[in-house]
């Protein structure tokens, strides 16, 4: 279960630690989420223990929303030691997500 | 549910393709317009189809679309907004997901033009999709450049959850709400800076903080974008396969001519494959 759901609380604790955090912001109403949430979850399986992998609901966060400034979901943000450091909107394979992973672990 | 075959499109190209498919044992799913919306069931006269000459499209379309439905094919009527191709193929229609094993893309010809700075601001207030995006637009205006019968039906869906709508388009369609400002335009650029904050609609700026365009369908590089293309059309070898593997093509986005013959040809063959490449990875 290394996949956090993440609310505004447990985000900005995990955004304080070092490291990289992983979050994928979504809706239950969005299908293309849908799509990505299998993606997400296999991303915090292979990287247990390396990167933290959440996700977080914009229908009930939607003060993270409004402060990421998220217009279209999904979107997956990458933080840095807390720093965002990049960010990919839309469906994407895996591979798109594995090779920013990889080059900021 | 997972289907053998999806396919993307419901005219003659993916209805023969989804007819073949079952020809063969497969269950298939088109995923499409309706098909009275097709161009196809616009055209008055098609004169050089075998065996049929002088039928109106619409009769043509009618009678392909009643042997797909006696043939078992199953249908969704929908716009395919994203795709995965990642364990099979994955395709989202509004807040629905469905899944095939093999993926056959027949949509026609989908003009590949795109506005001034619709791909540069897409996520950043150009989206294609109103159910998923609509919400975080709450409160904001929005501009909703339809294309389709059906985008009157989402730009009230927009309204109704508080985005306050402006509706452009060439002319005004009959099924627009009454209360939606509409404001006719040819050509459309969307500007900002960061972030969308306006669309110029005949040179005309009207401020705004995201733009829904809805056309007919997504582009086959938008939905899947390592798909090989050439001049404009996806790329094919005989079989109807594509670059990526488990995925086929057939009739219009392959290339000229675009001809219903040439299209059900397409779509028979790239069902047959489909079939071929699905028996061979369980084999």
């Amino acid at each position: 279960m290394a996949l956090k759901h993440f609310d505004e609380a447990s985000f900005n604790e995990a955004l304080s630690r070092k490291g990289l955090l992983v979050v994928d912001f979504w809706a239950e109403w969005c299908g293309p989420c849908k799509l990505l949430g299998p993606v997400i979850e296999q991303l915090a399986a292979d990287y247990d223990g390396k990167a933290v992998v959440g996700k977080v609901n914009v229908d009930d966060e939607p003060e993270l929303a409004q402060k990421y400034a998220i217009m279209s979901i999904p979107t997956v943000m990458f933080f840095k030691d807390g720093e965002l450091i990049d960010k990919k909107i839309g469906v994407m394979p895996p591979q798109e997500f594995v090779k920013v992973i990889d080059a900021n672990l | 549910m997972n289907y053998d075959v999806i396919v993307l499109g419901s005219g003659p190209a993916g209805l023969a393709a989804a007819v073949a498919a079952r020809g063969r044992g497969k269950t298939a799913l088109v995923i499409g317009n309706r098909w009275q919306d097709s161009p196809l069931a616009k055209a008055e006269k098609i004169d050089n189809y075998l065996g049929l000459p002088g039928r109106s499209g619409y009769a043509l379309m009618e009678e392909f679309q009643k042997h797909a439905e006696a043939a078992g094919v199953k249908f969704v009527i929908g716009r395919a907004i994203s795709l995965m191709a990642w364990n099979g193929y994955t395709v989202t229609v509004g807040a629905d997901m469905y899944q095939g094993s093999a993926l056959i893309m027949a949509p026609g010809v989908v003009r590949q033009t795109k506005f001034p700075g619709e791909q540069e601001y897409l996520g950043r207030g150009v989206s294609y999709c109103a159910t998923c995006d609509g919400m975080l637009y709450r409160g904001k205006d929005v501009v909703v450049a339809g294309r389709t019968p059906d985008a009157p039906e989402e730009a009230r869906f927009l309204q109704s959850i508080g985005c306050h709508v402006t509706y452009t388009a060439p002319r005004r369609p009959d099924t627009l709400d009454e209360g939606i400002p509409f404001v006719p335009a040819n050509r459309i650029a969307i500007k900002g800076e960061q972030m969308v904050n306006a669309v110029s609609l005949d040179g005309q700026d009207v401020p705004c903080a995201g733009v829904f365009v809805l056309r007919a369908s997504l582009a086959p590089t938008d939905l899947l974008p390592s798909l090989e293309t050439e001049g404009g059309y996806i790329r094919v070898d005989r079989a109807m396969r594509t670059n990526v593997e488990g995925v086929f093509a057939c009739g219009d986005c392959t290339g000229a001519p675009l001809q219903v013959a040439k299209a059900v040809g397409e779509g028979h063959v790239a069902g047959l494959s489909a079939c071929e490449y699905l028996d061979r990875k369980t084999a």
